[in-house]
């Protein structure tokens, strides 16, 4: 490889440098690298928030923050990771860059609609900022009725908007990615020979598109239930609460599956790169995206076993749950079985790969708790879903993510980043997050509610370590920023192959031209045809 | 900081239930995860990459495989859906001779009221070894009664009455909290629960100043709130007569039934509109905003004294609502 010397072809990088040629930009990998600094900056801010819930549990009397503070705490560190980091974070900034590239298109189908998802993404993360430094908002990430509605005094509104105006963002992107994948394919693109990556974004953003209108809907009925008291959900003007819970979980809970699906895309090719491998029955890896999107619409009521929901209605939900468990564990299968006579690197990405394997199953295998009935009236609403769903969502979620930032980033900056320094940070996340959060399973077995500002005595030393734990994770968080930024300037030049992957985005420069291929590649064998290359790492 | 529990303890005839189906749980998946963390394990040492050019194996699936690995997780998950169903179904039905304790949740205190009377705040009294039936309601926003030590937990729903009933099986104090979240002092909203021996129970309820039981102060508002111009004990009365109509069939107009449960009750009072009697005229008023939870809660108790069909009045008894209701989900009604 060569030695550190600035790359000298002209790149979508180097193409312009003026502020106008990024903001109004077409190029789907500049407008992936904008939502990736504006997904960053709301991660931080989730983060910080995150230290502070930490911080006050650390002792069990509420002696850090008033009540009221800690509930804005708790309630903005839920909004801005979920709404602002986790949602958009694989599809907006790896999918935006990736779709295009994997399927050997120029760009996504309309590049100005991309432009305008990254500003409604803005504008939407503006109005949440403003409530955030007005005062806050205390109605937790759920915004639960009665009393986002009729009871909190805080800035419910203008936090809704921002969540209301953000998810237009992913109803574009999610809509671009589908044109995109149908119209787009280079010739001799079919539909098998896609990328893993590919079936999951675009599963992802059917989700994202049949699902974001509901939520948004029902925020709206909350913001005019609290200005014009119509009665939607007040039962004191003649509204039904549940009825928000039902509408509420209709998205979030396939929000859950756009969180996770593009990260089970991410480790698909992250274990194709580094087993040098084709992944194991990559038909059912892809069939079961799928049916995680369509069955995961229907299973949203297992968020209100104990809501005065009908018992039959319980039943139902909790019957589809375990099914949409099913294709979870055949891809966790598939995965594990691609290792199978592999040859198997453990560079950094791999290792994040790893790390997503170990949290994620934990992860998911502890679902199947929540989703039992009778088990899940004594856990609901303690730290033991607390700790599933951190599992799953940042274990998986943000695993997947680093996972896929360090395997991409030589494509993405034409940069190197230091192998030691990821290796290392992969380990402390890793360590960190499990000590972090298993404890709380602990916790939330022996009945301790969430959104608790004080606890029992009792329970202090499982959240010591938890805390403890968070603040290893914290730092593992903050040494990729550190050492990422740093390759941006002095990383050895990656060269267009480093890690010797199949995939069209590894065939064109890195990072590449402005409309990726020079010329429209032909595409001639299926996804992960590593067996018949072995020239191509000699 | 020498008393680091790290299991609940068990007080009710759910928690072993519950217990049981946890360590089921518990050994399933513990088994599934070694035995992906050990093949991944195995697999990252003995396929280990040799030589800078070396390449996987070229194996592309096999259909048994992905047979198999669908159908026992699939197997495994029916039988977990089964159980947690049998414990809630068994959670969800009262047993009939449940001791009623009317419960009302209100921003930031978990208000208690025996049939006999007795009020307690932030503290619930039960015997051992009998059947308690809470009827819960929320005078602001919701909450949720949740008693680790017993494994269960409703919520307490503005607009609606649920349930939740449990049988203690020690003595002891418990810890009880609102588990939804309810704004600032969500965390202070937190009771125990004192389980006593039956004989102690009976003490404890003798003792306690009672201003009357719940059907009389029930019946006493039913005079001050002038329902009785309407509904009398015959037939005479603008509105139908009471006796008998809890746990009954009532048919509506347009000939629908519904059971007359507590959520029924209620309604009929707070929204009198949304469910007309056959043969008569939709004249009640609504009396939304002129009783509280608590007073709603007496006027039920009262209604519910009036007897059951089938039953003599004067005798109380859980809803004889066929089928099952969620673990305390008392509307029944089918929309
Ligand atoms: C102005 C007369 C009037 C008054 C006062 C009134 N009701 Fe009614 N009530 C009716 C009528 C008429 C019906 C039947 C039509 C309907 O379902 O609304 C009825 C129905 C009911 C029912 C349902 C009965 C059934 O057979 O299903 C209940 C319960 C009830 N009332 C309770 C009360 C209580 C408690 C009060 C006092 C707080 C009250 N009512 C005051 C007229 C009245
Ligand atoms: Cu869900
Ligand atoms: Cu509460």
């Amino acid at each position: 490889m060569d030695t550190a010397t600035a790359p000298t072809q002209t790149n979508y990088i180097n193409v312009a440098h003026t502020a106008k040629s990024w903001l109004l930009t077409r190029d789907h990998k500049r407008i992936a690298l904008l939502y990736l600094i504006s997904v960053s900056v709301f991660f931080m801010i989730g983060g910080l928030f995150a230290l502070l819930i930490r911080l006050e549990l650390l002792t069990p009397a509420g002696d850090l923050f008033e009540a009221e503070t800690y509930n804005k705490v708790f309630t903005m560190h839920g909004v801005a990771m979920v709404f602002f980091f986790l949602i958009p974070a694989i599809p907006a900034t790896l999918g935006n860059f990736l779709v295009p590239l994997m399927i050997g298109a120029k760009d996504l189908a309309f590049p100005r609609i991309n432009l305008l998802s990254w500003y409604v993404y803005v504008l939407g993360g503006l109005f949440t900022l403003a409530a955030v430094i007005g005062g806050g908002v205390d109605t937790g990430w759920t915004f639960y009725t009665p009393y986002s509605t009729a009871a909190s005094n805080t800035h419910v509104i203008l936090t809704g908007l921002g969540v209301f105006i953000s998810g237009f963002s992913s109803i574009l992107t999610g809509f671009n990615f589908i044109v995109t994948i149908h119209k787009m394919r280079a010739p001799g693109m079919t539909w098998f020979r896609l990328p893993l990556f590919v079936w999951a974004s675009y599963a992802t953003s059917l989700i994202a598109i049949l699902g974001t209108p509901v939520v948004a809907i029902a925020i709206v009925l909350v913001a005019l239930e609290r200005t014009l008291h119509i009665g939607v959900f007040d039962p004191t003007l003649g509204g039904d609460p549940v009825l928000y819970q039902h509408l509420f979980w209709f998205y979030s809970h396939p929000a859950v599956y756009v969180m996770v699906l593009p990260a089970m895309g991410v480790i698909s090719e992250l274990i194709a790169a580094f087993t040098r491998k084709e992944i194991f029955g990559y038909k059912f890896v892809a069939f079961s995206s799928l049916a995680i999107a369509v069955i995961g619409f229907f299973v949203w009521g297992h968020h209100m076993y104990v809501s005065s929901q009908s018992a039959f209605a319980g039943l139902v939900f909790s019957f589809l749950t375990y099914l949409v468990a099913v294709p979870s564990a055949v891809k966790v299968f598939n995965w594990t079985a691609t290792l199978y006579r592999g040859s198997i690197s453990y560079q950094a990405p791999m290792l994040y790969a790893f790390g997503f394997l170990g949290l994620f199953l934990i992860g998911g295998l502890t679902g199947l708790f929540l989703g039992a009935l009778g088990l899940d009236v004594h856990v609901h609403d303690t730290y033991f879903v607390v700790a599933h769903f951190h599992y799953v969502m940042v274990g998986g979620t943000i695993m997947a993510y680093l996972g896929g930032l360090h395997y991409w980033w030589p494509k993405m900056t034409g940069r190197l980043y230091n192998e030691g320094w990821a290796k290392f940070a992969a380990l402390m996340i890793f360590v960190g997050f499990n000590l972090t959060f298993f404890p709380q399973f602990l916790l939330g077995y022996m009945g301790m509610p969430r959104r608790y500002h004080m606890y029992p005595e009792e329970w202090q030393v499982l959240n010591v370590l938890s805390t403890a734990g968070a603040t290893i994770l914290g730092v593992g968080y903050f040494i990729p920023t550190i050492y990422l930024l740093w390759s941006l300037k002095k990383g050895e030049v990656a060269g267009d192959n480093p890690w010797g992957a199949t995939g069209l985005e590894w065939q064109t420069q890195s990072p590449p031209v402005t409309e990726n291929f020079p010329v429209t590649p032909v595409v001639t064998e299926p996804a992960y045809a590593y067996a018949h290359q072995e020239k191509r790492f000699a | 900081m020498f008393n680091i529990p790290l299991f609940p303890d068990s007080a009710s005839t759910f928690a072993g239930r519950v217990d049981a189906l946890y360590f089921f749980i518990v050994a399933v998946t513990s088994f599934f995860a070694i035995l992906v963390v050990a093949l991944v394990a195995f697999f990252a040492v003995r396929y280990k990459r040799r030589r800078a050019d070396e390449v996987g194996a070229p194996v592309h699936g096999a259909l048994a495989l992905e047979l198999t690995w669908t159908a026992v997780p699939l197997v495994l998950a029916m039988v977990m859906f089964y159980w947690g169903a049998s414990v809630y179904f068994a959670m969800a039905k009262p047993p009939a001779n449940a001791m009623e304790i009317y419960t009302v949740g209100k921003r930031w205190m978990w208000k208690f009221q025996h049939v006999t009377g007795q009020r307690e705040i932030n503290q619930l009294h039960v015997p051992i070894g009998q059947p308690v039936k809470l009827v819960i309601g929320s005078e602001d926003v919701i909450h949720s009664v949740y008693i680790p030590a017993f494994r269960v937990k409703m919520d307490a729903v503005p607009g609606r009455t649920t349930t939740l009933w449990f049988q203690a099986t020690k003595a002891g104090r418990y810890r009880l909290f609102c588990t939804e979240y309810c704004g600032q002092k969500h965390s202070g909203m937190i009771g125990e629960v004192v389980v006593m021996a039956p004989g102690e129970f009976q003490q404890w309820l003798a003792g306690g100043p009672a201003t009357g039981s719940m059907s009389e102060m029930g019946q006493k508002l039913f005079t001050d709130l002038a329902c009785v111009t309407c509904h009398r004990d015959d037939t005479t009365g603008r509105g139908p007569s009471l006796a008998g109509v809890f746990g009954s069939q009532v048919t509506l107009q347009g000939g629908r039934t519904v059971t007359a449960d507590e959520q029924y009750l209620r309604e009929s009072i707070v929204n009198p509109q949304a469910k007309i009697v056959e043969g008569y005229q939709p004249l009640m008023p609504t009396f939304q905003g002129l009783v509280s939870e608590e007073q709603l809660m007496q006027l039920i108790a009262y209604v519910k004294s009036l007897g059951t069909k089938g039953q003599a009045p004067g005798q109380t008894a859980a809803p004889a609502a066929e089928g099952a209701q969620a673990p305390g989900a008392a509307d029944t009604v089918t929309k």
